[in-house]
């Protein structure tokens, strides 16, 4: 464990309890995943049962416990997405990557993930690769958006 | 004390403030099913199934009797139609999940319902996901090992990392209070297993005079 | 920045930066709202920056990234000032011409205006285009005028102008007398009056008590939020402030989803920028009032859009809501007296005091007050964001603004409202839209997405889709909720694959009305919704599927057959190339065949041919 890096994290915070979720935010965008080490050493830290972190760090959909990709990839699956193919989307997606949503390719590339809700609903549908978005996809778009990602 | 008046199935009753429409109930001798509900433990209001209809017609709603509060005139109506459409469909629901669970089998037997119209998508299944076992294990015994993980599609109550938990003290707690036996719990050859950890079980050596005198001076 | 010790102080700054500014100065007002930023406005704002250096026109005009300017569907949007010429489906490519033939020449490019779908008419100037007439903007009213990074400009415009009134001028009770006079209902969902929340929580004895503005918007389709939050942070800031002075908090949160990386920065932004400024922190303006902001950030949980659910997460705790009473008014956050607001409403709180209660009353009907913005989105011409009175008609928000349905089809439904909210069918067209009239035919106001569908949507797959999205989003607490979503979800996929039996009907009714009576909290309460509002309005659509084995839309992919038509097909070979199974064959340079056998019925055959010649049936 990296103890140096997770008290860069840990030493912004004053140890409250109610700081047990920003803590878990911070470590997953620094590690892209929340490791079971870290885990422990946050519990004791903020003085609340391990069971109450591993509660939390399963229920919201952010959080990972297993190591993600170097680029997150969320097709929306929104009302508007849903009714404008955003499944096939997916679909096409996930077969291009060769992995079905939740799951990271074999070479730590992609990380593939479906979200209730973007927000750019006129533009459905979305999907967005970590921070950038894309609009109006379409099916024969999808292979030219990954190469854009891929090494 | 203060108390509240308030009516329960058209009878008036005055029971201590803060009392929840449950133990009213309870005071006038009806009797209302519950699951997740415990009198040691505090309420979450999870299972449903002590649902009972409270306000003026039309404008009456269901609430959970084991944590909603008297309120002074309350009409309550324990087993109203609407009340009883509600728990059976609950329990038809909770039968679907657990359809071995006997506890669920009798309560639902004792409405009338002796299958589900629902699909059970695993017959094997016991936890009703009622709670009460992590409840005790964080309010009772002290030591929060075990909680739930996860939401609708895959929740569960479990140790984390679903490994041995070191906090687990062995107590059994949660096994004794689960209503559907489903926490495996195994007690051989002096030993206990729990969780997946292993507890050597040793005989207390304590006399029962010691007991005793220990108890009386605890009264003192 | 200055720290602004006293209201005076606040007065004269504003004095000054506004005398530093020429209205006429000619000004690039450019979308950056969460429409056009995934078109590319960041790439259209560069290209500007360059053009101006270019051209040797720093200094002289202004270029501002602002919030949403409405009308999404024509992204990227470019507003210029003083002359109101309203560009759209602006590239970067267009940015020289612009600059060359408008900023210089002073002549409009009529290639780039609006042009009315049916008569081909073009409106150059942003009154001009129907969908901006007929709104009446309150909230969105400064986004497409603001830079939302900066503090001058929400202050040029009027910003924190009731700080003078509300901690100088009136008591906290009068604050919330006004308040609850404008008549203003929460615009998060259920509609509580928010004078009443505010007052509630004001009555509770008690030191320590919060304020939380909710920026979780969760509801699929539904973006307003995000909008303000992006485009108009002080807003709510300052609507923060005037109700934590009404009930007595001095400490407020502002919860917002995580999905919204841009609104969390605003945000973040905002707040520091106003308590550098000395709006927020101790002693604001020398008043005596404390009051600060700290940000929080969901991590991904629908129901978290719940108060007591994004309390519970705001504490450090899994997002599960809590059994009410008590209510957060009288145990929140903490266990404290707590009041929590939508962005939104939060957003109106400053224009009701600044323009007084009887003003905002004025406007809607008679107990849904001031006006509501909504996402129009779905089978409509001019998807985007709007703002109307309360009361304006469906037809006039999706016809008269939103232009109608594209390629000609017809309306079949809107749902308002997310996931909880309902399918209102056609014969409603002409419902005045307040929280009444919407839940009067089974749907709800919400936050207020409103997605319009045409007749390629199908009714029980729409309903599928809810339903399947919730029990993901279900926290799993209560039974009704948890196990009632999962024997939905398994009944409409059995009917959406064919499985369908006639008593599945009685059976959804049944789960229906249990979950709506006996959940814990609001998501369960009103998650039958798409499924009762479906089943009333478009039952045979359902009897279809169930009796027919049919999907009268083409939308439930086992019901349907995938077939090539072999005079349309080039043997172009994209539909082999994409076809997941290797379903699709035949003799080079002829038309292609699928084997049905194989054939799974996902449809990308049909998605990616370009030559239509793909049928479904």
């Amino acid at each position: 464990m990296d103890v140096e890096r997770l008290e860069s994290i840990l030493t912004q915070y004053e140890g409250y309890p109610q700081d047990l979720i920003p803590i878990l935010q911070d470590i997953q965008d620094q590690y892209h995943y929340l490791p079971k080490d870290e885990l422990k050493v946050v519990a004791q830290r903020l003085n609340v049962p391990l069971t109450k972190v591993y509660s939390v760090a399963t229920f919201y959909k952010m959080f990972s416990l297993i190591p993600k990709g170097r680029h997150q990839l969320r097709v929306c699956l929104g009302t508007t997405c849903h009714l404008k193919g955003g499944q096939r989307l997916l679909e096409s997606v996930s077969s291009h990557l060769g992995i079905e949503p939740g799951y990271t390719t074999a070479d730590m590339q992609f990380s593939l993930e479906t979200v209730g809700c973007l927000g750019s609903c006129a533009q459905a549908p979305v999907m967005m690769v970590d921070d950038k978005y894309y609009a109006r996809m379409t099916i024969d778009k999808v292979s030219k958006v990954l190469k854009l990602y891929k090494e | 004390m203060e108390e509240v008046g308030l009516l329960i199935n058209g009878i008036y009753l005055k029971v201590p403030q803060g009392y929840t429409l449950l133990q009213a109930a309870q005071q006038l001798g009806v009797d209302i099913p519950t699951l997740c509900y415990h009198p040691e433990l505090p309420s979450e209001g999870n299972c449903r199934l002590c649902v009972v209809e409270i306000g003026e017609y039309p404008r009456t709603r269901l609430v959970n009797s084991c944590t909603y509060p008297v309120e002074p005139g309350l009409n309550v109506q324990t087993h109203s139609e609407k009340v009883l459409q509600a728990r059976r469909i609950v329990l038809e629901l909770l039968l679907a999940r657990a359809p071995k669970a006997k506890l669920i089998q009798d309560l639902a037997a004792e409405m009338g319902i002796h299958e589900s119209r629902f699909k059970s998508e695993d017959p094997y299944e016991l936890c009703v996901l009622c709670g009460l076992c992590v409840r005790t294990c964080r309010e009772i015994v002290g030591v929060s090992a075990i909680s739930m993980a996860n939401r609708t599609p895959g929740k569960l109550v479990t140790t984390p990392f679903l490994e041995p938990s070191d906090a687990c003290i062995g107590c059994g707690s949660c096994a004794f209070v689960c209503p559907t036996e489903v926490i495996p719990y195994i007690e051989k050859d002096g030993k206990r297993i729990i969780w997946g950890r292993e507890f050597e079980l040793v005989r207390c050596n304590v006399k029962l005079e010691q007991k005793l005198k220990s108890i009386s001076t605890v009264k003192l | 920045m200055p720290k602004i010790e006293s209201v005076d102080h606040l007065t004269e700054y504003r004095r000054q930066i506004r005398a530093q500014r020429d209205p006429k100065q000619q000004q690039i007002l450019v979308c950056s709202g969460p429409g056009c930023l995934p078109l590319g406005s960041t790439e259209v704002a560069g290209a500007f920056q360059e053009q101006m250096q270019e051209k040797g026109l720093q200094g002289k005009v202004i270029l501002k990234s602002t919030g949403c300017h409405g009308l999404c569907a024509h992204g990227v949007r470019v507003l210029l000032r003083p002359q109101e010429i309203a560009y759209q489906k602006v590239t970067p490519e267009d940015v020289p011409e612009i600059v060359e033939t408008t900023l210089i020449g002073g002549k409009v490019v009529e290639r780039l205006v609006y042009q009315d779908p049916d008569s081909g008419q073009t409106a150059v100037h942003k009154s001009e285009i129907p969908f901006y007439q007929g709104q009446k903007p309150l909230v969105l009213r400064k986004l497409d005028e603001i830079d939302p990074e900066s503090l001058d400009d929400y202050l040029v415009v009027g910003g924190y102008r009731t700080l003078r009134k509300v901690l100088f001028k009136m008591s906290p009770e009068e604050v919330i007398d006004a308040v609850e006079r404008s008549g203003l209902r929460g615009r998060g969902g259920a509609g509580f009056l928010t004078g009443r929340k505010w007052r509630l929580c004001r009555q509770v004895p008690g030191e320590v008590k919060f304020v939380i503005c909710n920026g979780d918007e969760g509801d699929p389709g539904a973006f307003m939020d995000r909008a303000v939050m992006e485009g108009d942070p002080h807003a709510i800031i300052e609507g923060m402030i005037v109700g934590g002075y009404a009930i007595g908090a001095h400490q407020g949160y502002i919860y917002v989803r995580h999905e919204y990386p841009l609104a969390v920065k605003r945000l973040t932004q905002a707040v520091a920028q106003a308590r550098e400024f000395g709006l927020l922190g101790n002693n604001i303006l020398r008043s005596g009032f404390d009051f600060d902001i700290k940000i929080s950030q969901g991590s991904g949980a629908f129901v978290c859009g719940e108060e007591t659910a994004l309390i519970a997460s705001i504490e450090g705790n899994i997002g599960e809501p809590m059994p009410r009473p008590p209510y957060p008014a009288q145990k929140g956050l903490f266990g404290m007296p707590t009041v929590i607001n939508n962005v939104e409403t939060w957003a109106n709180v400053p224009e009701i005091i600044n323009m007084g209660p009887e003003w905002f009353a004025a406007l809607g009907t008679e107990k849904s007050k001031g006006t509501k913005v909504f996402s129009l989105v779905g089978a409509v011409n001019h998807t985007g964001l709007v703002e109307v009175p309360m009361g304006t008609t469906l037809r006039q928000i999706i016809f008269e603004l939103g232009g109608g349905i594209p390629g000609g089809r017809e309306f079949k439904a809107v749902q308002t409202g997310g996931p909880s909210g309902g399918c209102i069918p056609k014969q409603f067209l002409d419902l005045p839209v307040d929280y009444d009239s919407l839940q009067e035919v089974g749907s709800i106001m919400g936050s207020g997405g409103m997605i319009v569908m045409d007749t390629t949507s199908c009714m029980v797959d729409v309903a599928r889709y809810f339903i399947s999205f919730l029990f993901e989003e279900s926290c799993g607490k209560c039974t009704p909720c948890r196990e009632g979503l999962r024997q939905l979800l398994n009944i409409l996929n059995d009917i959406t694959s064919g499985e369908g039996k006639e008593e599945h009907i009685t059976l959804m009714e049944e789960i229906c009305t249990t979950m709506a009576s006996a959940s814990l909290c609001g998501l369960g309460q009103s998650a039958a919704n798409p499924v009762l509002t479906t089943l009333k309005y478009f039952r045979a659509e359902y009897e279809a599927h169930i009796r027919d084995k049919k999907c009268p839309a083409l939308v439930c992919r086992p019901l349907l057959t995938y077939t090539i038509d072999p005079e349309a097909c080039t043997a172009c070979l994209a539909c082999v190339r994409e076809c997941p199974v290797g379903a699709i064959s035949g003799p080079k340079k002829e038309a292609q065949h699928i084997d049905q056998d194989i054939c799974i019925k996902c449809g990308r055959c049909h998605d990616v041919c370009q030559f239509d010649a793909v049928k479904v049936e």
